[in-house]
């Protein structure tokens, strides 16, 4: 039996997996995931290596097909859909090794990101229709916004490849951000930061939160995702084992159980139960 | 006659197969469409020219000479354009072009020095009889490339099966970053593994040079696209399939040319090819290098 | 507008010269849509080869003006186009280099064998519809066409998708309607250079669109680069005016287009002209 948080009304979800499920010729990488995001928070996605979390988001960005299952947004099936009209319907991501194009300027990077809205076709842009121009003007300004967001307005021209690491980070989310999602996920964003560059992350992520994008992250460190996420989903072995607040999910022995193994589990149930 | 058909068939198809097979070998280890394998076809064919006109040497020992030298040439050009690439993990379509490039560079070089005329073996290698067998007429020269075939063919399946070399080239197949780890010594290998290739090649070169009692400096050339069906239709990097489909591939093309157009040769294995990359790209057994695109 | 006798003579004399550099940057256009896509076409010549054999046909059997048969010789080459296109583009980027290359092999030998293309003596007595201006014409304005979608949300979107495709994607990006999109540019612009050529040169024969073209029209990009339209055709002009500028080197022309080939891959990932474009249109 698995024990859970409420899962609260499907209805009512930004994003739903049902039974979602990938194999592998020799695993299960992904095994019938029901999860419900709701809008407006901050849920993180967690568990011990190898328990499926960056599959997960790859089966909800649409990179990878799922092999059953089914994947909702806004209450649409949006299971047979590839990753780009996915975009087109709100959802964006950042990528665990990070992935700006480097020989692009930071300005152009986010543009790019935009490329989830529509744009004005091909022969407005070959005859520069004024609705081309437009929309160009337009793509600018809320590329900037986006850069001043993170804090990156001032980079604005620079080449993508010469930010140091963090900068690219917060250049990535940047360019998710500035088509304006409904969801935003984030695939461990805080990896390979100090403990600086993970505080501002957090403040970030809340920030972001606050002007009322969803955000489902997955990420390994604890406090990061203890501090920052207003609920949980525990995976292993590519299960869902535990699903509700954070503060719960610490205490909860299957979860324990699965990052240090039963005997140290049983151990501390025995020490907090004397 | 049906059955006689069916036999040019498959004697032709087995040396499509072989063909094939250094190909999609280099393909499936090396992760390398090499498109100069072609031209290896081509050396091996003219090294034995050389050797049978000038050094009169006889056809049992031009075969392998030739064989010899075009695994030789083989590795000196995976050594010159693939190394690099493979040192900085190039993608795919960079070996693609740079061999694209070395083929033009060779060929054209070979044209400008040996002139595009069609040579011949010198008459008497092999003799042209034929034996009868259930009204089947099979010349000599059927059986030498029947037989050669069948001695490439299961040494490679031994070696591959049987040798830890060959173990080597498998754990490269599948997993190359972890053969690596495990101390496999790439560089090693994969000169080895070119070398095969292109004795296989330059087999082929001279036991077609000897079917068709013609060679030219394009000949591998037209081999490519056979070998392009051959490869695809049997799966990329897929042994068996490279057999079969060879197979195959040969005794359609001479059923096109027994009962159709002997000029529909080409067209027919185009189309084949067209018609899997339609309905089944990963081929008969072949992984499928499918995008998610 | 009285031209001096001099400036006359000169291109009457080098009118060949003059011709091939623009068909050659057309062909360099038609290569460079496809790289600049993040794919491996090797179908320019082929294409081409459909344009000036359509358009041919069009002009000497059916008798139709040269300003219906140029935009009419696209439609072979797109009709081919897409059917090696569609199922090749969702798989490895291998597969539609090795379909085009053997496509070129197996429509020379259909060239060669079937009667309504004249065999190996080809189609002559093509007459002389296509003039200089039209060829520099089209391609300024492919040149201008290719500049300006290069500013764009679509030349970000192309640019992406050759650096990364996966995150091109994640942002939207229909990578099969953009390669097929490039494929259909890449055969409309080589049989637009094919019809040209034809009616430019009074005969055209079955050799002229094999895999020695196929590969020539690859090192023109590889030299010049893609950063911007312009530097394919800069790689074109070089290696078309070098075989003359250097007589007794045209015999290693096709020798000297290989090695450019290897030495780019090798050592000059971004061509001779590394400038990129800004992608922006400000």
């Amino acid at each position: 039996m698995t024990p859970c948080g409420m899962i609260s009304g499907g209805m009512t979800a930004l994003l739903r997996t049902e039974g979602l499920t990938r194999r592998y010729a020799g695993l299960v990488a992904v095994d019938a995931v029901d999860m419900a995001v709701e809008p407006g928070l901050v849920h993180a996605v967690i568990g011990p290596n190898g328990a499926g979390k960056t599959t997960l988001f790859n089966l909800i960005s649409g990179i990878v097909a799922p092999s059953a299952g089914s994947v909702w947004l806004g209450g649409a099936d949006i299971t047979r859909l590839p990753a780009d009209r996915r975009a087109q319907r709100g959802i964006a991501r950042t990528f665990q090794n990070i992935r700006v194009f480097g020989a692009m300027t930071v300005l152009e990077n986010v543009l790019t990101g935009l490329h989830a809205r529509p744009g004005p076709g091909i022969a407005a842009t070959i005859l520069r229709l004024p609705r081309f121009r437009r929309m160009e003007r337009d793509c600018v300004a809320r590329a900037r916004a986006a850069l001043d967001f993170v804090g990156l307005a001032d980079r604005a021209e620079e080449r993508a490849a010469a930010l140091a690491y963090g900068d690219q980070r917060r250049l990535e989310i940047a360019r998710a951000l500035a088509p304006e999602p409904r969801l935003l996920l984030l695939d461990e964003p805080a990896a390979g930061m100090n403990p600086a560059e993970t505080e501002a992350l957090g403040h970030l992520v809340r920030r972001i939160r606050a002007a009322g994008t969803t955000v489902l992250l997955v990420e390994h460190d604890m406090g990061f995702v203890m501090g920052v996420s207003d609920r949980v989903t525990v995976l292993n072995f590519g299960r869902r084992i535990f699903d509700g607040a954070p503060a719960a999910a610490r205490r909860e022995s299957v979860v324990i159980e699965a990052y240090l193994g039963p005997k140290v589990a049983a151990r501390l149930a025995r020490e907090a139960a004397s | 006659m049906l059955a006689q058909q069916l036999v040019n068939g498959v004697l032709l198809g087995a040396t499509y197969a072989l063909f094939a097979l250094g190909f999609t070998l280099m393909f499936g280890v090396l992760r390398v469409i090499n498109l100069t394998y072609g031209f290896y076809f081509t050396a091996g064919a003219f090294i034995a020219l050389a050797a049978t006109r000038t050094a009169h040497l006889p056809i049992w020992v031009a075969l392998p000479f030739a064989a010899l030298g075009a695994g030789l040439i083989a590795v000196l050009v995976d050594f010159l354009l693939l190394t690099r690439l493979r040192r900085v993990r190039a993608p795919e379509l960079s070996s693609l072009m740079v061999t694209l490039g070395a083929t033009l560079a060779l060929y054209s070089a070979m044209t400008s020095l040996l002139g595009p005329d069609i040579r011949r073996l010198p008459p008497g290698l092999i003799s042209p009889q034929a034996i009868e067998i259930a009204g089947i007429r099979v010349t000599e020269a059927q059986l030498l490339i029947l037989g050669a075939t069948a001695i490439l063919v299961g040494a490679l399946l031994l070696l591959l099966r049987r040798t830890r070399f060959g173990l080597a080239i498998r754990a490269m197949s599948e997993q190359p970053d972890a053969a690596g780890l495990v101390g496999i010594d790439i560089a090693r290998a994969a000169a080895l593994v070119s070398f095969v290739s292109g004795c296989l090649a330059g087999a082929g070169g001279v036991l077609i040079g000897l079917n068709f009692n013609a060679i030219h400096p394009y000949m591998g050339e037209a081999m490519m696209l056979r070998g392009f069906v051959v490869i695809i239709v049997g799966g990329l990097g897929d042994i068996r399939g490279a057999l079969i489909a060879g197979l195959l591939l040969g005794i359609v093309e001479v059923m096109t040319a027994a009962y159709l157009d002997s000029n529909l040769k080409e067209a027919v294995a185009f189309a084949i090819l067209v018609a899997v990359l339609w309905t089944k790209p990963s081929g008969l057994f072949g992984r499928a290098r499918l995008r998610r695109a | 507008m009285a031209i001096p006798d001099w400036l006359d003579d000169l291109l009457w004399t080098y009118q060949n010269l003059i011709h091939s550099l623009g068909i050659n940057g057309l062909l360099a256009l038609s290569m460079y849509v496809v790289l600049a896509v993040g794919q491996l076409s090797l179908g320019q010549a082929a294409f081409m080869g459909l344009g000036a054999y359509s358009s041919a046909l069009m002009t000497l059997r059916l008798h139709w003006p040269f300003w219906a048969v140029l935009p009419a010789s696209c439609v072979v080459p797109a009709a081919f186009a897409l059917a090696i296109g569609v199922p090749t583009l969702r798989l490895s980027g291998v597969y539609l280099a090795i379909a085009t290359i053997g496509l070129g092999e197996v429509l020379r030998a259909i060239y060669l064998n079937v009667d309504l293309f004249g065999g190996a003596l080809g189609l002559s007595g093509i007459p002389d519809s296509a003039e200089t201006w039209m060829i520099y014409a089209l391609l300024g304005a492919a040149l201008l066409a290719l500049w300006l979608i290069g500013r764009s949300r679509i030349g970000r979107a192309m640019e992406a998708m050759r650096e990364d495709e996966v995150a091109a994607q994640v942002m939207g990006v229909n990578i099969r309607a953009y390669r097929m999109g490039a494929l259909l540019a890449s055969a409309v612009l080589a049989g637009i250079a094919g019809a040209l050529s034809a009616h430019v040169s009074s005969f055209i024969g079955p050799g002229e669109y094999g895999f020695e073209p196929a590969v020539t029209i690859l090192s023109f990009a590889l030299l010049g680069g893609i950063g911007t339209p312009l530097a394919p055709v800069l790689g074109s002009t070089i290696l078309t005016l070098l075989p003359e500028l250097l007589r007794g080197f045209s015999d290693l022309r096709l020798v000297f287009n290989g090695v450019i080939i290897v030495i780019a891959v090798l050592f000059l990932p971004n061509g001779l002209l590394s400038w990129r474009m800004p992608r922006r249109a400000a």
